[in-house]
């Protein structure tokens, strides 16, 4: 296998982007990243993308972005798998480089989610959890992860505070990042008085509805060497599945997904969690942070909500997590998301996060999770 | 909206509890599968699901998906019956603040939600308390 690097990115500033069309944002995102590359042709593209059809009616967004971006005939592919799209579409396109078939790669995601009204929306995301044995009893996506969330606390003694103060790390962070949707700052207090939404989240521990893509090009990394870019390098990928129904796992509070995706990325990469400078993870609800970092093995199995509330994974904390302000701040258009991680942490291994720089940032992760943990997604790169 | 064959199909599960036990590992597992998923036998036979069991995380759902708007607000459960088989569905029948962990449940037989103004009515399980 060829050594894969990441040589552009680009990312738009999220939020409800009434005026902009699925291509438009599309197109807009991939051409910084063509920019940012110094390059104008690709040899293949991937784009991730959770639910085109039922977000704006279209299929077949592959080919109509190829086309939209100026980029036709090359092979252009969709992958799905909910809200990890986007970190599938970067494995796969990291696969094709390295195997030697392609040299440059587009992998990228997007999704328009406002063109549809908040029922519409609600259901299209609820398609990523069972529909016949989970939607059909009347759960809804936030109620999946407050299933999750209420085992976790009576398992572990999670408390409602120590959710909260996911969601406050998060927007603390992403008030630093000019391109979040959400860039302000909110308080425990705030996110324990919010809306009720499915008992024990409330409207503060959720990741909001957003429009938006992300979009990063690889190629081999001689190749980046020549071209004089510092070299960010995908050292590890890792992709697992776990059971789409929660009710299904043999431990509710557990992301085995996560923990197999990890394990492969760690093995790849010859890292161990101790490694890592810094993360970006799928916080889509406070307790999927606070659950995910235990399977990522950066806190014990069951520490996850002491570890936040201890500042272990603030920006000044061991191991900052969520620099970007993550799904909850930063916004969640399933299928860019994990794109957009690869952006934050490529921003980071570069030293061109600006404020929120992590200092000395070397080796940073992400992991991208489809549904309620159904799917999962992790890389590992490093500036060489 | 989809054809009655969708409903249809699922009914001997949803009305009769119709599970299925795997005849190697002895498995109880619902839905109905082609193949155990522990042991991944296809020699399987139906078995109805126990009707007793216990709450083992809830929620409350407050805002809804549209079919179930006008139940809201209403609790949902996963449940881990008598036979091992753990599943997902709607606790009715008491207070939200009787809701515990470790509560004893039964499985009912309830109306769950409409398909739309000319649609068919949903039926399937609900837990009460037991
Ligand atoms: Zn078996």
């Amino acid at each position: 296998m060829r050594d894969v690097a990441v040589i552009g990115i680009g990312m738009t500033k999220w939020g409800e982007l009434w005026k902009k069309s699925l291509r438009d944002i599309y197109v807009e995102t991939a051409l910084l990243a063509l920019e940012d590359a110094g390059i104008d042709r690709i040899d293949s593209m991937y784009i991730g993308s959770m639910s085109s059809g039922l977000f704006v009616g279209q299929e077949h967004i592959a080919s109509l972005l190829a086309d939209y971006l100026g980029q036709l005939p090359v092979p252009a592919t969709r992958v799905e798998t909910a809200c990890a799209s986007g970190g599938l579409a970067l494995r796969l396109g990291f696969m094709e480089v390295a195997s030697g078939m392609s040299d440059v790669v587009l992998a990228s995601g997007v999704e328009k989610m406002t063109d549809v009204g908040g029922d519409e929306a609600t259901y299209a995301l609820g398609t990523a959890a069972d529909q016949e044995y989970e939607g059909y009893q009347g759960i809804t996506f936030p109620g999946l992860y407050a299933l999750i969330a209420r085992a976790h606390m009576q398992k572990y003694g999670t408390t409602r505070e120590q959710l909260a103060k996911v969601a406050v790390k998060n927007h603390h962070n992403g008030l630093k990042n000019p391109l979040a949707q959400y860039q302000f700052e909110i308080t425990v207090e705030a996110v324990l008085n919010s809306v009720k939404v499915a008992d024990p989240l409330n409207i503060l521990d959720c990741s909001p509805i957003t429009d938006g893509a992300a979009a990063a090009i690889i190629c081999p990394a001689d190749m980046a060497r020549k071209m004089g870019k510092p070299l960010i390098k995908v050292i590890g990928t890792g992709h697992a599945t776990d059971t789409i129904q929660i009710s299904q796992r043999k431990d509710m509070t557990w992301l085995e997904a996560t923990y197999q995706a990890a394990k492969q990325a760690y093995a790849m990469a010859d890292k161990k969690p101790e490694d890592i400078d810094l993360i970006e993870v799928h916080d889509c609800f406070t307790i999927a942070e606070i659950c995910v970092t235990e399977a990522l093995g950066i806190v014990e199995k069951g520490k996850g909500g002491e570890a936040v509330e201890a500042g272990l994974t603030a920006m000044e904390g061991k191991i900052p997590v969520n620099t970007s302000g993550g799904l909850k701040s930063k916004g969640h258009p399933v299928g860019a998301t994990g794109i957009a991680q690869v952006v934050e942490v490529t921003k980071q291994l570069r030293g061109e996060a600006g404020e929120r720089q992590v200092k000395d940032a070397r080796v940073g992760m992400t992991q991208n999770m489809g549904g309620s943990g159904g799917s999962s997604v992790v890389h590992i790169l490093e500036r060489e | 909206m989809s054809t009655p064959s969708r409903y249809w199909r699922e009914i001997p599960q949803r009305y009769r509890l119709e599970a299925n036990k795997c005849n190697r590992c002895k498995l109880i597992f619902f839905p109905p599968r082609l193949l155990c998923p522990e042991c991944k036998n296809r020699d399987l036979e139906k078995t109805k699901l126990a009707e007793k069991g216990e709450v083992i995380t809830y929620t409350i759902i407050r805002v809804p998906p549209a079919q179930f708007s006008d139940q809201a607000p209403y609790a949902v459960g996963i449940i881990e019956l008598k036979d091992g088989v753990n599943l997902t569905g709607q606790i009715v029948d008491c207070a939200f603040d009787d809701i515990k962990i470790g509560m004893k449940v039964k499985l009912e037989f309830r109306k769950l939600f409409e398909q739309g103004h000319a649609g068919i009515l949903c039926y399937g399980y609900k837990f009460v308390p037991d």
